[in-house]
């Protein structure tokens, strides 16, 4: 018998016993180690006798394979048991609660502005600001609203001085001032923000948010003004068709001037809307009055367009079911959190305005 | 403007609807504001008999009646009046009937230990008539009534109409059934003047004074002698009563059917007690008078008066005065119809705070031709109904009224609606409201009606086109979707990127008002100007904030006494500087309270702190695009932050201005508001102060370029004094060898034992990697000590060993 058979035979009747992983280990260092039993015979290979070189060599090779192919599937073997063994102890209650977690949402009304953005940048509205506090010039006496106009009553107006020069803006419109005075017509921006007016109850609420509309061109008419409101409207309650009133009113900064209504029903004590045979206000508009754009050094015989105003707050009460206008400034945790937003969802043209 | 469809009719000849009246109104312009039928209230009094009366066992006065009210059973009524006897024939009001005169609603009641069943009632109670002694007696031909309804049902609802102010005109009857006519509703039926006999001269002498700001152009005056001052017939009565107007007396009643019938004021004085004449002047400064409405007025310099020689009838166009008001027993009238300007008449009642009917038209623009006209249908009616010799109409005028013209050209009216009708369709309908048509060559020269002060110009005259054709007319042109124009700027956007970020970071949004409560502000104002507002809803929201925290913090408090205990709530919106137009500035306020991992089995529970925020500041600027790595932070805050908890950020060491602010907010400040937490943590960031940067995203991004050469992490530590913060460290650390020092991190500091009482040490991980090549150990010593000569040398501490 070779040195190679005995070597095989020993190792392989040992490997069969029961082994742990140190003994393996030991196990392997005999054998493969620096001066092991198989790696003494690799060295073997260069003096041993030409004509016996290449049995030799291959027999070695075979029983290095076979030696090693069981090594490993025992201390595979051992690993597994061993893991096993570990998570079997490791089993955690995994119904414990989570680390926790809070979840931060977005105002409604600052959702439904960014709602309402998203819709008119599609048809290529851009975004203008003015401040809260403006002069009476420009909320009033720019917009055709001279001192003493009886639509001024129509205004309950916080004022800042005694002498009534500066004021909390009652709408949006003089925006539509500050916009046309530092720039060159065309015009195409809407302009959301506060408003204020001294007024408070159940449905009235000193600060509220408008969004002001302004369009002027050359031949925008009142086409025009109905289409572009017609598809907001449709969009924003993210419905196909929509059932809506153009009825004569008026404001001294549009002529003619319209409100616009739009139709709902109620049922199972849910609003819905588009259908059904109720009017509901919504918004006021109009073609920007003559006098307005004279004011603003706009030639009314060479520009024209229309402007609107639309309540903010009203808005993203119908479309969220919101029933107290109170209730967005009342910051009340429980409120906030439920008709909040999560801020992920960013109202966008490709996602849609809503989940 | 409250109308009855009954009423139209004296004007409108139609045979449509009410239903479509309704709509027709707002479809042109009227708005129906609301429709009610005011008998339906009423329709509970029924016609009943006393059967049997007996005295009421505890009380002399009382009655107890058996009544017969058309049921089976008799009702037990208890009654007061000494005229409820057996067989009368009366009023009775059920439980659950509304008393008109009290506005009080009957209940089942025990009077003096009897129960009664309803009320018989008095023609007072009724608002029939003044007759209050004793119940209501009805004649025998109502016996076959009993059990009905007294009061017949009317047939026409009141309509209630919002008008808008550019239409006075509609603030009588005729003007409303105008507008309809010509809107194809019906036909317009001509007013016929009543011939009366002037038989005297105007004998009381009107003089409207010629002086600056004269609110009165013409005063027409008639005067009615020998008249008998009565109840007014029936149907004037139910003509008022049908639009909610309670009659008074025939003369009084008369003025306000004209007044709603053909919006003509006018007003009736006792001629007897006006002394001499009348001037009409701008009032003297303190004079005084007792108006109507039983106040007395003092005035200032300017305003326009009704005088006598002895002082002040009455205020032009707004309140006539208790010393001239006509009554049952006056004899002699004079009636007058006058002109008034709006803005004087607004300008009055604003300083007097007054309003009335007359005051709501006359601001709104009467036609100046109506003067007579309104004169001779008062005066025709009141011949009538109260007799007496009416006088010659005279009228007095410091300036005569021109009409006015507008050259209107047919083509502007598709240029600004979008479609078109014909000439012939115009003309018909601009004839229809009163205009009075020249053809010219390219356009038609039109006539204005008087009574339209709301019209000048053309755009107007397509206003009245398109309001009457119907704004269904009006072509609906899809927008077309393009865009030229980012919708944003990029101070909107970053607005909105800093919105979503501290939501995204757990933060619940609020909206609260601009205004807040001084006392609140206060706390945050610093050294900024306090700016009241003159007429605020109430004292607690009379000033504007300068700054968020003072509402954050009042709606904190609210929610910590709803039993939340560890909130997060912030706000983003305008804190003012100033009371003029963009005195203001966008800020992010955030403010948190309690604990982190209350409750938790697995997380240690501990107080939300001011590294909390400072996390939450430094993660969104830094997600907004700001480098971290550059930020400069020092702890100067306002005196609402504690001193020794709180800093501020700069995005960078040039310091120009301060990005944010973080930290506890002052005890102080939590003791004075009592609020309830063990902590209170806030942060401010500052829009307006935040550096845009001129690159657009894709500039921005820098060059990718990392390095493959092994790095090496080094701690140190370093004993400085208390006072030396750790940003100096990193900062010198920083600038040893920029290029081979890719990280510096602070991660232990440590006071106490072996370490001196007033020092502390600070254990910082350094990050050591070249972008050239592999450093050895030489390399890395070399570094090593210059890290640290450079911290000892220029921060005086000391290395740890």
């Amino acid at each position: 018998m070779s040195d190679l058979k005995k070597i095989r035979d020993e190792f392989i009747s040992k490997l069969k016993g029961k082994l742990d992983l140190a003994e393996l280990n030991q196990i392997k260092s005999d054998l493969f180690g620096k001066n092991g039993l198989v790696s003494s015979q690799f060295k073997k290979i260069g003096i041993i006798d030409f004509s016996e070189r290449k049995k030799f060599a291959s027999d070695l090779n075979i029983i290095k394979d076979e030696l090693q192919d069981l090594i490993n599937l025992k201390i595979n073997e051992i690993e597994k048991a061993n893991i096993n063994e570990k998570l079997e102890k490791e089993k955690i209650d995994v119904t414990l609660p989570e680390r926790s977690f809070v979840k931060g949402k977005i105002h409604p009304v600052s959702q439904t502005i960014d709602e309402i953005s998203s819709i008119f940048s599609e048809i290529g509205f851009s975004v203008e600001e003015g401040p809260d506090v403006e002069n009476e010039y420009n909320n009033f006496t720019a917009l055709n609203t001279p001192d003493n106009h009886p639509a001024r009553d129509m205004h309950d107006t916080f004022y800042l001085d005694d002498k009534k020069e500066r004021l909390l803006r009652t709408h949006t419109s003089p925006v539509q001032i500050r916009t046309m005075l530092k720039d060159k017509p065309p015009f195409k921006i809407i302009a959301p923000g506060r408003t204020y007016r001294s007024d408070s109850d159940q449905t009235h609420s000193p600060m509220f948010h408008q969004v002001e509309g302004l369009n002027i061109d050359k031949n925008i008419n009142m086409g025009h003004l109905k289409g572009c409101l017609n598809y907001f409207i449709k969009e924003f309650f993210e419905v196909k068709k929509i059932k809506m009133r153009f009825r004569p009113s008026h404001f001294p900064f549009t002529e003619p001037s319209a409100e616009v209504d739009i139709g709902y029903e109620i049922n199972d004590g849910k609003i819905i809307i588009g259908e059904g045979n109720q009017w509901l206000e919504i918004l006021g508009c109009g073609m920007v009055h003559p006098n307005v754009l004279k004011n603003v050094k706009v030639d009314p015989t060479k520009f024209q367009g229309y402007a609107f105003g639309i309540g903010i707050d009203r808005l993203a009460m119908l479309k969220y079911g919101i029933n107290d206008l109170r209730a967005f400034f009342d910051c009340d945790y429980r409120w906030l959190n439920h008709f909040g937003f999560d801020p992920l969802d960013v109202p966008t043209n490709y996602r849609g305005l809503s989940r | 403007m409250k109308i009855t469809f009954d009423w139209l009719k004296d004007h409108l000849k139609t045979n449509l609807k009410e239903k479509n009246l309704l709509e027709q109104l707002t479809n042109i312009g009227l708005e129906v504001e609301s429709v009610e039928n005011l008998s339906s209230d009423n329709q509970l009094f029924k016609v009943a008999k006393i059967i049997k009366t007996e005295k009421h066992p505890n009380a002399d006065r009382l009655k107890v009646c058996d009544v017969n009210v058309g049921e089976k059973e008799l009702k037990k009524v208890v009654c007061g009046a000494t005229n409820a006897s057996e067989g009368l024939i009366t009023i009775y009001a059920p439980p659950g009937a509304i008393i008109p005169k009290t506005n009080t609603k009957l209940e089942i009641a025990k009077i003096r230990g009897v129960t009664s069943y309803g009320m018989l009632c008095s023609e007072s109670e009724l608002n029939l008539s003044d007759e209050s002694d004793g119940i209501t007696e009805l004649s025998k031909k109502y016996e076959k009534n009993i059990g009905k309804s007294y009061f017949s049902k009317s047939k026409s609802n009141l309509i209630d109409l919002s008008i808008t102010p550019n239409r006075p005109d509609c603030l009588g009857v005729k003007g409303i059934a105008r507008d309809l006519a010509a809107s194809g509703f019906g036909r317009l039926i001509a007013s016929k003047e009543k011939k009366i006999k002037f038989k005297t001269k105007q004998t009381l002498k009107v003089k409207i004074n010629k002086e600056k700001g004269q609110g009165c152009s013409a005063f027409g005056s008639c005067l009615i002698k020998n008249v008998k001052n009565t109840e007014s017939p029936q149907w004037l009565k139910d003509k008022l009563i049908s639009v909610g107007q309670k009659p008074i007396s025939a003369i009084v009643d008369i003025t306000n059917y004209v007044m709603l019938d053909i919006n003509r004021p006018l007003h009736a004085y006792d001629a007897d007690k006006i002394e001499k004449g009348i001037i009409i002047r701008n009032s003297k400064s303190g004079e005084e008078f007792t108006a109507l409405d039983n106040k007395i007025y003092k005035l200032e310099k300017g305003m326009c008066v009704i005088s006598d020689n002895k002082g002040v009838l009455g205020l032009g166009g707004i309140i006539g005065g208790t010393r001239s008001g006509t009554e049952f027993d006056t004899k002699n009238i004079l009636l007058e119809s006058a002109y008034f300007d709006p803005r004087s008449i607004r300008n009055t009642a604003k300083k007097l705070n007054l309003d009335t009917d007359a005051k709501f038209r006359f601001e709104r623009g009467i036609d100046p031709l109506s003067i007579e006209t309104g004169l001779k249908k008062a005066a025709s009616l009141i011949q009538e109904i109260c007799g007496g010799e009416v006088s010659k109409i005279d009228i007095q005028k410091i300036e005569s009224y021109k009409t006015k013209t507008i050259n209107f050209d047919v083509n502007s009216f598709e240029n600004i609606v979008g479609f078109k009708i014909s000439e012939k369709e115009i003309q018909r309908i601009l004839t229809d409201l009163g205009f009075v048509i020249k053809k010219e060559k390219k356009f038609l020269k039109l006539t204005i009606p008087t009574w339209r002060p709301d019209i000048s110009q053309q755009i107007d005259i397509i206003e009245e086109l398109v309001r009457i054709s119907g704004y269904d007319k009006i072509k609906t042109i899809d927008p077309i979707k393009d865009r030229s124009k980012s919708t944003l700027t990029q101070t909107q956007r970053l607005f909105h990127f800093l919105q979503r970020a501290i939501a995204s970071k757990g933060y619940l949004e609020t909206i609260t008002w601009s205004f807040t409560d001084q006392s609140y502000n206060d706390h945050f104002r610093e050294t900024n100007k306090e700016i009241k507002i003159v007429n605020p809803i109430s004292s607690e929201l009379g000033v504007l904030r300068n700054s968020i925290f003072s509402n954050l913090i009042m709606y904190m408090s609210k929610n910590l006494d709803r039993g939340f205990k560890d909130l997060s709530i912030f706000e983003i919106g305008p804190v003012f500087t100033g009371s003029n137009p963009g005195e203001q500035k966008t800020v992010v306020s955030g403010l948190s309270a309690g604990k982190k991992s209350r409750l938790s089995w697995i997380d240690k529970e501990r107080n939300i702190d001011l590294f909390d925020a400072k996390r939450d500041v430094v993660q969104t600027l830094s997600e907004a695009g700001y480098d971290s790595d550059h930020f400069f932070i020092d702890s100067k805050t306002p005196n609402y932050y504690h001193p020794g908890k709180s800093g501020r950020i700069f995005l960078d060491h040039s310091k120009d201005k301060v990005a944010a602010y973080f930290g506890e907010i002052h005890p102080n400040i939590l003791k004075k508001i009592d609020i309830k937490t063990e902590n209170l943590i806030g942060f401010e960031i500052f829009l307006e102060n935040l550096k845009l940067s001129r690159k657009t995203l894709k500039d921005q991004k820098l060059k990718f370029s990392v390095s493959d050469f092994q790095k090496s992490e080094r701690d140190f530590a370093f004993v400085v004094n208390k006072d030396v913060e750790a940003q100096e460290l990193v900062s010198v650390i920083s600038n040893v060898s920029p290029n081979l020092i890719s990280n510096i991190k602070v991660f232990d500091v440590y006071e106490g034992e072996n370490i001196p009482d007033n020092q502390k040490s600070i254990a910082i991980s350094i990050t050591i990697q070249s972008s050239e090549k592999t450093l050895n150990d030489k390399d890395l010593e070399k570094i090593n000590n210059s890290i640290i000569e450079a911290v000892e040398n220029k921060t005086g501490a000391k290395i740890r060993s």
